[in-house]
């Protein structure tokens, strides 16, 4: 029996390690095998892209051997998915090579296709890639005063990121000397700063105490690099000297022109995380179209319902847990104070005032990460 | 009980935002809206009371139309017409 987990990021990389223990026995036996099937030998650790575009890191320090994050007992096979055929249990990568299995877990993520807005990808700059990074790490580094404008696309992963970095550069801007010759526009799709209400209220009163502006209902229409002007669905237009964008997302371009979902979010079912009509596949992390977070937690929680789930069904049991909506997200307020929020699909998230001790447990959480992979309880 | 309005053509795409946080309904809504055809209904399925109100005010802003808002055990049916885009 062979389960395929296909992407190496959060999602695929603890659910891959959780099976190792799991199935410890069936795999020593032969019974079962775990193959993870990605696209680049390398993991990126994506939260650090923001530290890059603020010069705070450095490329180097992004990247681990995406082998050595996986359990031994775990088959890597490094190729890009171009088809998945789940009638005849088949993906196909780029390679030609085709790979069946028994039970596939599609972890692939999302990207971002900023191409989407006219004008975005030629003029604005961007923090979810390595190289958009870089190139916003120059363009802060020579920026000596004008209007910033931060802008930000549906749908996108990580929701805290647009008001991240709004409270970095501003920070950044304060400890360069430049922020009294610097405007800060801060524009959201919806009706508040943030989508979670106490993280938009708490957002609301930082903004006024630091001086940051905002604009609301602000969905990026198109953007004209020639007058250096961002024009928004809602009929606002606003110009600008620097720019940062981030863009739509969608999912693997495999997944959409496979036919499994459109823009690659593949239909899951809420609970059991299965691809809907499919109770052999099922969906990891970014690229359901569930609506919850895009985010690493998220990615974490279902990664261990799903894990258990296969080793029951792997046992000849059926499914005995359920995803409940979990996420957990990490705001980091300041260089030196941060806030979280937690919330299910039942349980709204409350409110918790940004602490040193909370900065303390994110640095934690992220000094962590690598290790977290192993996917331990 | 009520049902939902009959529509032309039917609904062509239900957002389900229930038990959705963040992004929450608008943000769906905002994404399927932009994806559909001019002339398709879409059904919203929502169970954040803010949808009641910021649901239609976005419309409004942008010019798409709102046809209808109804309670039912809890969740919000908000019915509304791509009309434009
Ligand atoms: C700048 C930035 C900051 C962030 N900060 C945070 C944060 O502070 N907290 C948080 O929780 N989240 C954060 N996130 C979001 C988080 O990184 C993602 O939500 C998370 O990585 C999703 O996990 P995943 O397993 O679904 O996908 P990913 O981790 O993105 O992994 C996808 C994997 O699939 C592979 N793949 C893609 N396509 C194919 C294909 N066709 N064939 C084979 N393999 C393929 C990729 O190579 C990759 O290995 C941040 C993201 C960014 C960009």
């Amino acid at each position: 029996m062979r389960i395929m987990i296909v992407g190496a990021g959060i999602g695929g990389t603890i659910l891959a390690n959780r099976l190792a223990r799991l199935l410890a026995p069936e795999l020593q036996r032969g019974e079962v095998d775990v193959v993870v099937l990605s696209a680049s030998p390398r993991h990126l650790y994506q939260p650090g892209l923001l530290h890059l575009a603020l010069g705070q890191t450095t490329v180097d320090a992004l990247y681990r051997d995406q082998r050595t994050l996986l359990d031994p007992r775990i088959a890597l096979l490094i190729d890009e998915v171009v088809a998945f055929a789940p009638d005849s249990k088949q993906v196909r990568g780029a390679s030609g090579n085709a790979y069946s299995y028994d039970w596939l877990v599609i972890a692939t993520g999302s990207r971002v296709t900023p191409e989407e807005v006219p004008g975005l990808a030629e003029n604005a700059h961007g923090f979810y890639t390595e190289a958009a990074a870089l190139r916003l790490a120059q363009a802060l580094q020579a920026f000596d005063g004008g209007r910033v404008v931060v802008t930000t696309g549906v749908p996108h992963k990580c929701p805290m990121a647009p008001l991240e970095l709004t409270f970095l550069l501003q920070d950044l801007f304060v400890r360069r000397g430049i922020a009294p010759r610097v405007d800060l526009l801060y524009t959201y799709p919806i009706g508040r700063l943030h989508s979670i209400e106490a993280v938009a209220e708490w957002a609301r009163i930082e903004f006024a105490r630091r001086g940051i502006r905002s604009a609301t209902y602000f969905n990026i229409a198109a953007v004209d690099g020639a007058t250096r002007t961002v024009h928004s669905e809602e009929g606002l237009s606003v110009d600008y000297d620097l720019l940062i964008a981030i863009p739509p997302h969608r999912g693997a371009d495999a997944i959409e022109r496979s036919g499994l979902g459109p823009r690659g979010w593949v239909p899951t079912h809420r609970r059991l995380l299965t691809m809907q009509g499919r109770d052999d596949v099922f969906v990891l992390g970014d690229t359901t179209n569930l609506p919850v977070s895009k985010a690493g937690s998220t990615a974490r929680f279902q990664a261990e319902v799903i894990a258990a789930n296969l080793a029951s069904r792997v046992r000849g049991g059926g499914d005995t847990h359920g995803y409940d909506g979990k996420v957990l997200c990490f705001i980091e307020t300041s260089r030196d104070r941060a806030t979280y929020a937690a919330f299910n699909y039942a349980e709204p998230p409350r409110p918790h005032a940004p602490s040193r001790a909370m900065h303390m447990a994110k640095t934690f959480y992220h000094r962590l990460y690598w290790s977290s992979l192993r996917g331990f309880p | 009980m009520q049902d939902d309005p009959p529509v032309p053509g039917g609904v062509a795409v239900v957002v389900d935002a229930r038990g959705s946080h963040c992004p929450g309904a608008l943000m769906e809504l905002i994404v399927a809206l932009k994806h559909a055809r001019r002339g398709e209904f879409l059904l919203v399925l929502a169970d954040d009371p803010g949808s009641a109100r910021e649901i239609p005010e976005w419309l409004a802003k942008v010019g798409q139309r709102h046809v209808s808002t109804r309670s039912e055990q809890g969740v919000l049916h908000i019915m509304v017409e791509k009309t434009r885009g």
